[in-house]
């Protein structure tokens, strides 16, 4: 094991070796509250459900017998699961690129260098204190067809009421309108600190040779925010998979299962129709969409975000 | 800049801002509005009575919820605070077996979704008899790889000799973390308990599969509830729940926008 013990960083002078175990022990004393966590809370679930997802389970979880891959099987042949897993991809396609891109429009923005630009950034900023339940509770009634507002903005275009939520041909979208609202603090929040590591120099010698300004956010903006902009994309593309709150509030997985993407999914399956099998097959290829996700963001950003 | 740009920025700017900032203005207008301005789809109420926070109140334990999501929220801030910082301190000024094994292990619990999880976490909750708890609430989320590098971040910043003159003058390691480390990384230390707060206090699925008792019910909980009940006639009452619900995250952000932003980018790439 002693071979996987490398510098914490080379550059920094190494500390004075610890020939005493006891310092090694103290060592482990200071990880170890995050660690035996870690297993109970996260490796070992982890485990467990993978685990699960190969057996048949009565209704409170307890394994029966060895299923084999049937919960998969039965899983991909199912159209309510594959109904669940259009909709998630969706969901996902819906709010990721637009989310991404509107937060950058904004992040420029507030990037300026304007008398009271810091009042724009807290506004901007503003939906990262908003918690999903209050969110979906405002949309709730902005998407209201009678009463909220959507309507009202519809009406004054010339377009006739539309049933938002109640409509399946339009809930996902709307949903993902509303999680886009919400996701924006966030975001927001990480491209303009992204923006602002960027050496204001750049800035100044391209002002001097008298390039464009579009010259200069295609040459020196986008590449020197690209890490910022991966390390944005991967995680909101996370989020989007994991969104539950706003779909328990706003549509319950409906109308006909049109927004039941798969946290959801799961969450119905293990807690009201206590399918725990099938609940933990869902789970596993949740997993896996997240790990990929994780291992691309890890392997493609590698040379600028760094852990070690 | 010209001054034309400058103007077409600004409005651009207002545009914007309004347009963000629209849904919770919006949400703060029907919080004081009467079921009957309501129906009639008003913008503006009539006049700013606070009857409806006062229903809000009486209606559900509200208060009872607020304090709920403020010790839970607190506690797993000051959790996470401690286990993070203790992990990172171990990472940056102690060698020991393991250690470079036992960091591609925090990393990798990045990659495992909590959602993929709630199952078996549910099962141990409930066999460890931590339904409708505190400790159920707060305890598995007090171990985060994300802090543990933020922190790390900064305390490899710290400079070495001063860890190395304190051997020498034979302070103990622990007393140098307590009375060196975590003093020096004070703003670091504030911005991650910011944001811990924040994810803490906005918190839903987890307190919706293990609680469903009113005596630990957080206020998140409490507004779907609300929602599910009022929702025929009473908006003004559930918006009012909101705006309380939204006011502590919302004032946090318009103190510490600044810190929270410098300090999670650095977490994010670095």
């Amino acid at each position: 094991m002693s071979s996987l013990n490398m510098n914490v960083d080379p550059k920094r002078p190494t500390l004075r070796k610890n020939r005493f175990s006891l310092a090694s022990f103290e060592g482990w004393l200071y990880v170890l509250p995050s660690f035996i966590l870690f297993i109970i809370f996260l490796f070992y679930p982890m485990v467990r459900t993978v685990y699960l997802s190969f057996f048949y389970t009565d209704t409170q979880g307890k394994p029966l017998s060895f299923a084999g891959w049937e919960n998969f099987t039965t899983l991909l042949s199912s159209t309510s699961f594959l109904t669940s897993a259009k909709a998630t991809f969706l969901f996902v396609l819906y709010t990721v690129p637009v989310g991404v891109i509107l937060a950058l429009a904004l992040a420029l923005l507030a990037n300026q260098k304007l008398k009271g630009i810091g009042f724009f950034r807290t506004i901007f900023s503003s939906t990262m204190g908003m918690s999903v339940a209050a969110s979906s509770v405002i949309w709730m009634f902005i998407y209201n067809p009678s009463i909220g507002i959507a309507n009202k903005i519809l009406n004054v275009f010339g377009f006739a009421d539309m049933h938002f939520l109640l409509d399946p041909n339009t809930a996902l979208l709307s949903v993902a309108i509303a999680t886009i609202w919400m996701n924006t603090g966030f975001t927001f929040l990480i491209l303009l600190g992204g923006l602002q590591n960027i050496d204001s120099q750049l800035y100044e010698s391209a002002r001097i040779a008298g390039v464009s300004s579009s010259y200069s956010f295609r040459k020196i903006t986008l590449p020197m925010l690209s890490p910022t902009l991966f390390f944005v994309l991967t995680v909101t593309m996370i989020n989007s998979f994991q969104s539950f709150g706003q779909i328990d509030i706003l549509t319950k997985g409906g109308p006909i299962d049109s927004t039941n993407v798969i946290v959801y999914s799961i969450y119905k399956d293990a807690f009201i129709n206590y399918n725990i099998g099938s609940a933990s097959a869902q789970a596993v290829l949740l997993f896996l969409c997240v790990f990929i996700l994780t291992v691309i963001q890890f392997k493609l950003g590698e040379r600028k975000v760094h852990y070690q | 800049m010209t001054i034309g740009k400058k103007i077409l920025l600004y409005l651009v700017l207002i545009l914007s801002g309004f347009i963000m900032f629209f849904p919770i203005v919006y949400a703060f207008m029907i919080s004081f509005m009467q079921g009957g301005e309501v129906l009639q789809g008003k913008l503006i109420p009539e006049n700013f009575t606070l009857t409806n926070y006062l229903n809000a109140f009486e209606k559900v334990p509200l208060l009872r919820y607020l304090i709920n999501s403020l010790v839970v929220s607190t506690v797993i801030m000051l959790g996470q605070l401690l286990l993070c910082s203790l992990a990172a301190f171990a990472f940056v000024f102690t060698k020991f077996k393991g250690k470079n094994l036992l960091f591609m292990l925090f990393i990798s619990t990045m990659m495992i979704p909590w959602e993929a999880t709630m199952v078996p976490n549910f099962q141990t909750i409930q066999s460890l008899g931590w339904l409708n708890s505190f400790p159920g609430l707060t305890i598995p989320f007090f171990a985060m790889a994300f802090g543990t590098f933020l922190l790390r971040q900064q305390f490899k910043t710290i400079p070495i000799e001063l860890y190395e003159a304190s051997q020498v003058s034979g302070v103990s390691r622990f007393k140098f973390f307590l009375t060196v480390v975590l003093p020096i990384s004070k703003t670091s230390l504030i911005t991650l308990g910011i944001y811990c707060f924040l994810t803490a206090w906005n918190m839903y699925l987890w307190p919706l599969l293990v609680t469903n008792d009113e005596k630990v019910r957080t206020v998140q909980i409490g507004l779907k509830q609300m929602q599910t009940q009022e929702i025929a006639s009473e908006w003004g009452v559930v918006m009012a729940g909101v705006m309380l619900v939204i006011l502590p995250t919302l004032l946090l952000i318009f103190v510490g926008q600044k810190r929270l932003q410098e300090g999670l980018t650095r977490g994010a790439i670095k």
